[in-house]
């Protein structure tokens, strides 16, 4: 089980959140622009990553507000929380489809990366 | 190959079970194959089967990162059943129901498949109603299925409360007699055992770590034992499919998350058949050994590390207990966790790609273990082919463009 640090209220335990999926996905500005393979990209797609991942937490048992947290999704360890609308603070890999796509190995601090496999 | 009997059984119980030969070869990696299957789980040892019987492609291998049917082929609560709502999956859940019912004598293995029953409750007028339409559009597909009303619940799964003071009073199910659960390894181990017959090789401890593209077609693999090169890769990898995906430059419509399952410790034959309530959330059969086999539903975030969070199981014998008082005083004797890869619309993918020469086979998400030899026959036919048969078209990575999703969410009751 998580102990999830709130950027409003610290660290609870996981039972007070709720999960809201990858972080950072745009609505798109233009929606009658798009084409079918767009929509189901915005609609259907996801990076799914294993290691560093940017994803949206609620605190829906405490301040029951929304935020984003980065997580290695192979090892479980939570590496930092921030407020909606900050950037991630680490770079994140493959945040918009067709972004150049960091290494996840490199992004990934020392102490954060324990010892799972990616 | 030796071939398993009775008379086998009989002489090796009397030589004191010492003349047992391995099954299969641990095979190195050859330099080039005509086709690699990437994961040796049920679907990827179930493919390379098929591939050898069915299309005589022999020069093949199973590359498997870690050993033979250690994924969820080794986690999951093996139930199987084929009413599903749409015409797309009947097709392929009732194939391979079909399958599994001759496949114990067509691999000479003992898979332990029982047809014991599986039970869908309803509690309320709208769940009744949803079921009733399930059964009659699988009547229409061909599939088994009857309605039972509370009293032949009842009788037919004893142990279920009854009682209608209950906070989610039993009102009926939907039963299919023809569903239930096998042994989960010895289903791994027969098509594998069946397929090195045939000249499969199965290499372990073999994970693949890139794959080779050459002007937009497949060429090779990259391995931590070196590198493979073949025309034809389909990845059969489950929960890791996004992983291989993003190796070809793919984004895939999937996400990975932990499914738990337990089990008690082992009693007296109970419950004669598989119960799953999609209200309460709960699905529970017994083992032979006589344990209580119980399924959680998945953690809501994404993982790859095997295991979940404990409210999960809370809730799971929460719900449990709502059906089966009986089992209060039980204690649990293992607890453990899968990467179940999950698809918008709960139905898998078996696809070509923009990659030639690439295959892939995923998003079985929580309930893929039942198609196992539906779905690697169709894989097989897939690569060997390079055309998908009518059972594997509509599972087709264009869907997610085209809109013409196979939406079994509602349809396809609790997670399993
Ligand atoms: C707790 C739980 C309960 C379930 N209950 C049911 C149920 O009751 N009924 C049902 O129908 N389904 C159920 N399922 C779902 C079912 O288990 C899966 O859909 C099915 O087993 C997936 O196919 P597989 O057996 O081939 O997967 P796996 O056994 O996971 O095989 C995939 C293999 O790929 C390997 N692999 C991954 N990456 C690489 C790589 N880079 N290189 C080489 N190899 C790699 C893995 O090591 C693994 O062995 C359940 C799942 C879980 C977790
Ligand atoms: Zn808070």
């Amino acid at each position: 089980m998580f102990r999830i640090r709130c950027p409003y209220c610290g660290e609870r335990d996981q039972i007070e959140f709720g999960y809201g999926g990858e972080a950072h996905i745009a609505r798109p500005a233009d929606p009658d622009a798009l084409s079918d393979a767009q929509w189901a990209d915005y609609v259907f797609m996801r990076t799914n990553t294993k290691g560093l991942f940017a994803e949206r937490w609620v605190h829906s048992a405490g301040c029951r507000r929304w935020f984003n947290a980065l997580r290695d999704t192979a090892t479980d360890r939570f590496v930092a929380t921030y407020v909606i609308g900050e950037a991630p603070p680490l770079p994140v890999p493959q945040l918009v489809p067709g972004d150049q796509a960091p290494d996840p190995a490199e992004a990934i601090p020392e102490e954060a990366a324990g010892g799972g496999q990616r | 190959m030796t071939r398993y009997s009775f008379w086998s059984l009989l002489r090796e119980g009397l030589r004191g079970h010492d003349g047992w030969q391995p099954v299969w070869r641990e095979a190195e990696p050859k330099p080039a194959y005509d086709a690699v299957i990437i994961g040796g789980g049920g679907h990827g040892c179930a493919t390379a089967y098929y591939l050898a019987k069915e299309h005589g492609l022999t020069n093949i291998a199973i590359v498997e990162k870690g050993w033979l049917g250690g994924g969820n082929a080794a986690r999951n609560t093996t139930i199987i059943r084929s009413n599903y709502l749409y015409d797309a999956s009947a097709a392929i859940y009732d194939h391979a129901l079909q399958l599994w019912k001759g496949l114990g004598r067509e691999l000479n293995f003992n898979i332990m498949m029982s047809h014991r029953g599986v039970l869908n409750l309803a509690h309320d007028d709208n769940e009744m109603r949803q079921l009733k339409r399930r059964i009659e559009a699988n009547r229409l597909n061909g599939v088994e299925a009857e309605w039972l009303d509370a009293k032949q619940v009842a009788e037919y799964c004893p142990i279920i409360n009854m009682s209608p003071q209950s906070r989610y009073p039993v009102i009926g199910a939907s039963l299919q007699r023809s569903g239930g659960v096998n042994r989960h390894d010895a289903v791994v181990w027969a098509y594998a055992r069946a397929a090195h017959d045939l000249g499969v090789d199965i290499i372990q401890n073999c994970e693949v770590t890139g794959l080779k593209i050459e002007a937009g077609r497949i060429s090779g693999l990259e391995t931590n034992r070196g590198t493979i090169r073949t025309p034809k890769v389909a990845s059969v990898v489950a929960g890791h499919t996004s992983v291989i995906g993003a190796m070809a430059g793919l984004r895939l419509p999937i996400e990975s998350h932990p499914l738990q399952a337990l089990v008690s410790e082992p009693i007296k034959p109970v419950n004669p058949c598989v119960v799953m309530s999609n209200a309460v959330h709960a699905y529970c059969s017994q083992s032979d050994k006589g344990e209580l086999v119980i399924g959680a539903g998945i953690d809501a975030h994404l993982s790859y590390t095997q295991r979940g969070a404990f409210p999960v199981i809370e809730e799971e014998i929460a719900a449990v207990l709502e059906l089966f008082p009986i089992f209060s005083r039980l204690k649990l004797m293992r607890h453990w966790g899968g990467i179940v890869d999950i698809c918008p619309d709960a139905s898998p993918i078996i696809s070509k790609t923009p990659v030639k020469g690439f295959y892939l086979n995923g998003g079985w998400g929580t309930g893929g273990w039942k198609a196992t030899p539906a779905s690697g026959h169709a894989l097989a036919d897939l690569v060997a082919r390079d055309e998908p048969n009518a059972i594997a078209a509509p599972y087709s990575l264009e869907r997610f463009t085209t809109g013409k999703l196979v939406a079994e969410h509602g349809a396809a009751a609790v997670a399993h």
